[in-house]
């Protein structure tokens, strides 16, 4: 608004400088130009929701824009894609159960277990903690790919050592099990990273009174460092949820072919090449599909932008 | 009762199982830990908190790791050594001459472009009185996972027979600019993989900007205020006090996406399945090892992948301890 000020006026009183420093940068350029990036970037997004909205003859006829003009919308296209119908015979509807199967086990175990082992690396030092914590650090960017097809064999026979079985198979291919374990594990270096960070910070003093007290770390860990990083924990369960939901290489290779436990990125992207003609309904299936994670995300916003500025800022 | 609510019944009975055992087996051992006393605790605790963690990394990844790097030295079966016969197939192969190229597109365009455009709009937004709004709405597509998004641009790209109505945005904002039958423009050569990597930077783009944002938000009022003082404004103070005080971040940011950007596999495969010259090694190692089942060719092009990691994560290290000893 009030971009004109006089350059007396900043040299005259040095205390109003950082006004005048705001007032200077903010400029309507600026913001138009924002508007207008924000606007590019939200129509695709908009025209996949009104898509999905149109009914089959339209959305395959002409670009949802006219939807403006023909004013004909419904919903038969989420009833379709959600129970199946004549042209997609399978719904979505049991692909999404899994979706939610696969998630909620897969954000809670990681949790918990990097929780401990952020608590331990940090609080309880040994020879060889800074070890693991570099370890840990540097096992984030090691590519997924690296480690399916030992994982999923192990999954699937065991591992044998000299004919002696060390851990046996887990359950048939396809089957959640595989599914919660290999995200568990892929979960752990950035759980374990963002978790220890927000920990190691924690006053030393709190701790050093609870060991006045004789609490031992069970309970230490228990009632002060635990409720103290809710939000570092908070922040890892809402990047762990969306990554999880949106994962479609992990899915695809311990879940494959199996439609019992599949998730939905696996069906989407399965519709999307055998129905891709079909238009308004692969878009009210997509449109479900991120449904979720949209909501998660405008309402948790806060705690997500905490947990990736934790992550990347002071990486 | 319908079949479809029995079996989501009985689905979410097999993961209150898992969770109540999970749980159960921790809190038990936990209440065990603590009756432990004296000397004995402090070793106990580490164990037990630490314990499972090590083992699922070094089960999960670190053996994985390392037997991926030894099948990529044998052969389709894993079974016979057959030297660097799949790194020279990798390397060789016109297929994937084709592939490695559009990997290293990849690899540099999409970090680069995001960054750029992530830094104008935080710069943009930091001079704004509504900023919530546009930020929220930039990064939204964060959320959405890559097969959406694919969904999402393969709508704008959707390609109309000759003098049908236009159902894509982009044949028809061609239309609008009077060309007549717009192509199929995920098909044109070449080209196609830069459509490909809009869909990438369009998510990318609000992790840059909300990263750098508070980057920029960071740097001290005092520092601004003397370059001011000293008559710096526009773009000098941005080249000679915000690049300066946001390179570190800025590194970090163009790194994380580099890193994430060589993984990624989902676009491709939803969109061309690696078709019309558009593959890249993360698909391609994907259709090698659970489509082909060729275990050899699969873990090379894995290794090939964290080879190229390599370089990015020592330079971010390098950066990282310049930044400390400053």
């Amino acid at each position: 608004m009030s971009t004109t000020t006089a350059p007396a006026e900043k040299a005259a009183a040095p205390e109003a400088v950082s006004s005048a420093v705001r007032r200077n940068l903010s400029s309507p350029w600026a913001s138009f130009v924002v508007i207008v990036i924000t606007i590019l970037w939200t129509i695709p997004t908009f025209g996949l929701f009104v898509t999905s909205l149109r009914p089959s003859d339209k959305a395959n006829e002409n670009g949802w824009w006219n939807a403006f003009i023909d004013h004909t919308l419904t919903m038969s296209n989420y009833s379709q894609v959600i129970t199946g119908g004549d042209v997609i015979p399978q719904g979505i509807e049991q692909f999404f159960i899994n979706s939610l199967i696969i998630t909620i086990p897969a954000v809670l175990i990681p949790l918990a277990i990097a929780t401990m082992a952020a608590y331990a690396l940090a609080w309880i030092p040994f020879r060889g903690s800074t070890f693991i914590f570099v370890t840990c650090f540097a096992l984030q960017v090691v590519p997924l790919q690296m480690a399916l097809l030992p994982l999923l064999q192990l999954f699937n026979k065991g591992w044998k050592v000299g004919g002696h079985s060390i851990i046996p198979p887990i359950g048939g291919h396809g089957t959640y099990y595989q599914l919660w374990i290999a995200h568990t594990m892929f979960a752990l270096p950035l759980a374990i990273f963002l978790i220890h960070n927000f920990m190691s910070q924690i006053p030393k003093d709190l701790m050093e009174a609870a060991v006045m007290d004789g609490a031992g770390h069970f309970r230490i860990f228990r009632t002060i460092i635990l409720p103290l990083a809710v939000p570092a924990i908070a922040s890892f369960a809402i990047f762990q949820f969306l990554w999880v939901w949106n994962d479609l290489l992990v899915a695809l290779t311990f879940a494959g072919g199996n439609d019992q436990v599949a998730p939905m990125t696996v069906y989407l992207s399965n519709i999307k090449g055998t129905y891709g003609s079909a238009l308004h309904l692969v878009t009210a299936g997509a449109f479900v599909s991120i449904l979720m994670p949209l909501i998660v995300f405008f309402a948790l916003q806060r705690f997500f932008v905490r947990g990736l500025l934790a992550g990347s800022v002071k990486g | 009762m319908n079949p479809f609510l029995a079996e989501t019944l009985s689905k979410f009975q097999q993961m209150g199982t898992a969770l109540a055992v999970f749980f159960g087996v921790l809190l038990l051992i936990f209440f065990l830990g603590s009756l432990t006393r004296g000397r004995v605790q402090t070793p106990m605790a580490r164990l037990v908190m630490l314990g499972p963690a090590v083992l699922l990394l070094i089960a999960g990844l670190v053996v994985p790791a390392v037997l991926t790097t030894i099948a990529s030295f044998k052969d389709a079966n894993n079974k016979k050594f057959v030297g660097l016969q799949n790194f020279s197939w990798v390397f060789t192969n016109p297929d994937n001459l084709v592939t490695l190229r559009n990997t290293v597109l990849w690899v540099v365009i999409t970090p680069l472009v995001s960054t750029g455009l992530g830094l104008l709009l935080a710069v943009l937004i930091d001079r704004m009185k509504r900023e919530s709004i546009p930020k929220s709405l930039i990064f939204m597509p964060m959320a959405i996972s890559f097969v959406g998004a694919s969904i999402i641009w393969g709508l704008v790209y959707q390609y109309s027979e000759p003098g049908s109505e236009q159902v894509g945005l982009l044949s028809q904002l061609a239309v609008l600019f009077h060309v007549s039958d717009p192509p199929n423009w995920i098909l044109i050569p070449f080209w196609n993989n830069f459509l490909l990597m809009v869909i990438f930077i369009w998510i990318q783009v609000g992790f840059a900007m909300v990263v750098l944002s508070a980057a920029i938000k960071a740097i001290p009022v005092d520092v601004v205020e003397a370059a001011m003082l000293d008559g710096a404004t526009g773009a000098r103070l941005f080249r000679s006090v915000t690049i300066p005080m946001i390179r570190g971040t800025l590194v970090v940011v163009v790194t994380t996406i580099m890193i994430g950007v060589l993984k990624v596999f989902d676009i491709v495969r939803t969109m061309t399945n690696g078709n019309f010259g558009t593959q890249v090694l993360a698909n391609e190692m994907y259709a090698q090892s659970f489509v082909q089942f060729d275990s050899g060719r699969g873990s090379a092009l894995a290794v090939v992948l964290f080879v190229g990691v390599i370089p990015v994560v020592i330079y971010n290290i390098i950066q990282l301890r310049r930044d400390h000893a400053r």
